[in-house]
């Protein structure tokens, strides 16, 4: 029952009976609901609004929009500031809302609704020949824009041998199955939100700021999460939207994206374009690194994907730059998505070490070891737990990489090629401020509160299972309860932090708690006794950063292009999970998400509309159940890798990062194609 | 327009009077309060929404609640055997098929339809025999198949295809 052991979900039997509540299910009185209705034009300005034909309907009781809706204070960010201005700075941006008593008459009154534009020309195409790109001083993540040691053009002019390579990965939505969905409910001044977020306190902190009320007075509910993968991390306008309604209505307000809603209403990936220049010796040393990305954001709120920032980390060299640009376009604000920066610079620089290795007839796997720094190569830290040579040469032996023969285009049987390929993977450990409650009761139960949220990572499991050993308590006497915002400051589940972050207040809770109860001499007070822990970052003393190895076997269908994925194997370093069970299930996600990433996943933009124009699953591709085969996860527990209060380090993101490349590089070796755009498609396969 | 419906959900006959224009998991999760099946995409699309509709999978999103009036509707509400919960359900929880749980309700149900269907020998688009003639040898590479109108964007597909073998071969 100890932290570590592979329990199953306190919540299963809840989730497969569907008892679970998601935000939209919690049962209201009298509810209303909401539809937005989002801008046809990609840039420019609403000049009318015309709602009688929505309003003819007596089921619809309000439309709102920049002339009647309420006015928000200046907290939050501009993608928020819903039906604020007449302004439209992308196709899908909210300009009304209707509100109903059932959601047919919404959404049938949202359909009614004429919205007239003055358009103006819309820049929606991610191009690196923009005259005005910015240079961003800061990528998101705290990561720096540019960063740079040592003399990066002299050592590529100098090198034995030059890869010169750029690399595309697309626009991308998450997805997640449950989509945004938020039930809105003002009581006075104060505010009840039951919401599919990643942090409810981060929220109620967002809603606060937004309705200009103090956070204490927004109670934000969200026991379980369809999924975020990065679509949740702050309220959505939609939500926004909702809790407006509800003002304005005096009613509870009900509101769900649609599915082809959420490719616009929420956010996506950025597109990122990394040009990757590597320059080594002939005996595989790395003499430079230089990786320049660009990504773009909207007009109104600056984002900067980390896209360069893996690339700090992976490599020894003496001369390094990392550059990153933006483009600023008419399209929905990109957001964190799952390892965000990490998954599309990673499929970069690991495909390009594929092209090194080939550029210098040695293995890739030599070449990476041949490379291994001492310490960060961008800032000089020493290693919080590292292991990626152990990954590599765990992950080779498992894989029987030694017999491979590196020569691509060679294994044909029938009318399929198959090949091999190998990438890394890294993701950092963060671990964010964050405060829990534990309290001891009378009867001999104890109670810990944190302001978690569960997405299906099995948080609340695991911090159940550290709050028992914190405790040293019979496992029946301890009730774990996440998911309000009321349970205090609690950082968002995002960039694999949540659990490490909430998991060391809880630790830190309960074990003052006990210190406590000893004080009292092990007997708990009439009323009880409660004592609230918390954690706060680390010291940026260390470079701390999980790591892991892919390896990958696929076939090539040499006819159509079609790329199956026959095994992914995956080492990762990580160390102690809290549940081994649910890190497990983590990483073979995060995995199934990389060959999606790497064979399916792109939200195609229309150069002429600024419209996604795949809007739904039928024509975004993710993954299906016979797209995934041969999956394996193994962890290394090492023990220098514990470097959070709670353990060991997040698993979240680590399993997508790298794969897409593992994939493009096993394509290569098929076939002889190296294919440097995402995704991995038939006509690129092809050559064509 | 709007009138009476008699549904006949897990078992029971509830009258609901209702806009022509709700579907069957409209009607469900906003007028019988059955929450468990989910909306994914509302577009039949996900397979979230999947329910049994006279012992065969549907996607409930793509049905109109008039449309149904009558027939057997058994939700994931509906295959727990009192308090004993479904195989299929105790399997999910073993093998850990499924994370976030959202598509859970309709890849259970989905699973019950699907089982049925090898049973009968229908036969999928991996299977060698198109005859239909036999029941069908559900190996990986068939649950697979014909798990593939269920998305899981947890990527939980290895335990669910685990979960669905374990109780298929027993």
């Amino acid at each position: 029952m100890s932290a570590g052991t592979g329990l199953s979900r306190l919540e299963g039997r809840d989730k497969v009976t569907g008892a679970a509540l998601y935000a939209y299910e919690y049962p209201v009185e009298d509810p209303l609901y909401v539809w937005p209705v989002g801008a046809t034009v990609a840039n420019g300005s609403v000049v009318e609004v015309d709602p009688a034909a929505a309003l003819a309907d007596p089921e619809v009781v309000a439309v709102l929009d920049h002339t009647n809706a309420p006015r928000l204070g200046q907290g939050g960010i501009a993608d928020q500031h819903v039906l604020q201005s007449p302004d439209v700075a992308y196709r899908g941006q909210i300009v009304a809302g209707v509100v109903a008593t059932t959601p047919e008459a919404a959404r049938e009154g949202a359909e009614q609704m004429l919205v007239r534009y003055v358009e103006r020309p819309a820049k929606v195409v991610l191009d690196p020949s923009d005259p005005s790109l910015e240079e961003p001083t800061a990528a998101f993540g705290g990561h720096p824009g540019s960063d740079a040691k040592g003399d990066v053009d002299a050592a590529l002019a100098a090198a034995d041998v030059v890869v010169d390579r750029v690399y595309t990965t697309p626009t991308e939505h998450h997805n997640p199955m449950e989509t945004v969905a938020t039930i809105a409910q003002w009581s006075g001044d104060r505010l009840l939100v039951y919401d599919s977020n990643q942090g409810p306190w981060t929220a109620a902190v967002a809603f606060g700021a937004l309705w200009d009320i103090p956070p204490e007075r927004v109670e934000v509910v969200t026991e379980h999460v369809g999924g975020g993968f990065g679509a949740k991390v702050r309220p959505t306008p939609g939500a926004v939207l909702a809790t407006m309604a509800a003002r304005v209505t005096g009613r509870p307000c009900k509101l769900m994206l649609t599915r082809q809603q959420m490719f616009t209403m929420s956010p996506g990936r950025s597109a990122t374009r990394s040009r990757i220049r590597l320059g080594a010796r002939h005996d595989g040393t790395l003499t430079a690194v230089d990786h320049d990305a660009l990504q773009y954001s909207s007009v109104i709120h600056e984002y900067v994907e980390h896209t360069g920032a893996a690339t700090r980390t992976m490599y020894a060299t003496d001369n390094l730059r990392i550059t990153h640009r933006l483009a600023r376009l008419n399209l929905p604000t990109p957001r964190v998505m799952r390892a965000p920066g990490h998954a599309p610079g990673m499929f970069a620089l690991e495909s390009a070490m594929d092209e090194l290795a080939y550029a210098l007839d040695l293995d890739p796997l030599a070449l990476r070891l041949a490379n291994e720094p001492a310490v960060e190569p961008a800032g000089g830290l020493p290693f919080a737990g590292r292991h990626l040579v152990e990954c590599l040469t765990v992950g080779a032996e498992r894989f029987g990489w030694a017999t491979r023969d590196p020569t691509p285009g060679m294994r044909r049987h029938g009318r399929w090629l198959f090949g091999t390929g190998l990438a890394a993977s890294t993701y950092p450990a963060l671990q964010r401020a964050a405060t829990a409650t534990a309290r001891a009761e009378p009867d001999g139960g104890f109670h810990v509160w944190v302001g978690a949220v569960d997405l299906g990572t099995g948080a609340r499991t695991a911090l159940w299972q550290l709050a028992v050993e914190a405790l040293d308590a019979p496992p029946s006497r301890v009730s774990i309860h996440i998911g309000h915002s009321s349970h205090g400051q609690a950082p968002l589940a995002g960039g694999s932090s949540g659990t490490a972050s909430w998991g060391g207040a809880v630790r830190a809770a309960c074990t003052a708690l006990r210190e406590r109860l000893a004080e009292h001499g092990g007997v708990v007070p009439a009323d009880g006794l409660a004592v609230t822990g918390s954690t706060e970052p680390p010291p940026p003393d260390r470079s701390r950063h999980s790591y892991g190895a892919h390896f990958c076997a696929v076939r090539v269908d040499a006819d159509t292009g079609q790329v199956r994925v026959d095994r992914l194997l995956g080492v990762f370093a990580h160390g102690r999970p809290l549940n081994a069970r649910t890190a497990h299930s983590q990483l073979l996600g995060g995995m199934v998400m990389g060959v999606s990433m790497a064979l399916h996943e792109q939200t195609v933009v229309d150069p002429r509309l600024g419209m996604f124009v795949n809007h739904d699953l039928a024509q975004y591709h993710v993954a299906t159940n016979a797209d995934i085969r041969g999956l394996e996860a193994h962890s290394l527990e090492r023990a220098d890798d514990d470097v959070t209060l709670a353990g060991g380090k997040g698993v979240g993101e680590l399993g997508i990062v790298g794969a897409a490349a593992a994939i493009a590089n096993a394509v290569h070796h098929a076939t002889g194609v190296r294919v440097r755009d995402l995704p991995i498609t038939l006509e690129r396969v092809r050559g064509q | 327009m709007s009138g009476d419906v008699v549904l006949r959900v897990n078992g029971e006959d509830r009258v609901l009077h209702l806009d022509n224009r709700v579907t069957l998991l409209d009607a469900l999760r906003e007028h019988l309060r059955l929450t468990g099946t989910k909306k994914g995409c509302d577009h039949g699309q996900c397979g979230a929404c999947t329910v049994l509709l006279d012992g065969e999978r549907a996607n409930s999103c793509l049905l109109l609640a008039v449309a149904v009036a009558g027939r057997a509707v058994t939700t994931v509400e509906g295959l727990a055997d009192g308090a004993e919960p479904h195989p299929l359900q105790r399997a999910f929880i073993a093998h850990d098929g499924f994370q976030c749980g959202y598509c859970t309700p309709g890849q259970i149900c989905s699973a019950i339809g699907m089982l049925a269907e090898a049973a009968a020998g229908l036969p999928s688009a991996v299977s060698a025999d198109l005859a239909g003639t036999a029941a069908v040898d559900l190996d990986d590479e068939e649950i697979r198949e014909r798990m593939s109108g269920n998305l899981c964007r947890c990527g939980a597909y290895a335990g669910i295809v685990a979960a669905i073998r374990e109780v298929a071969g027993g």
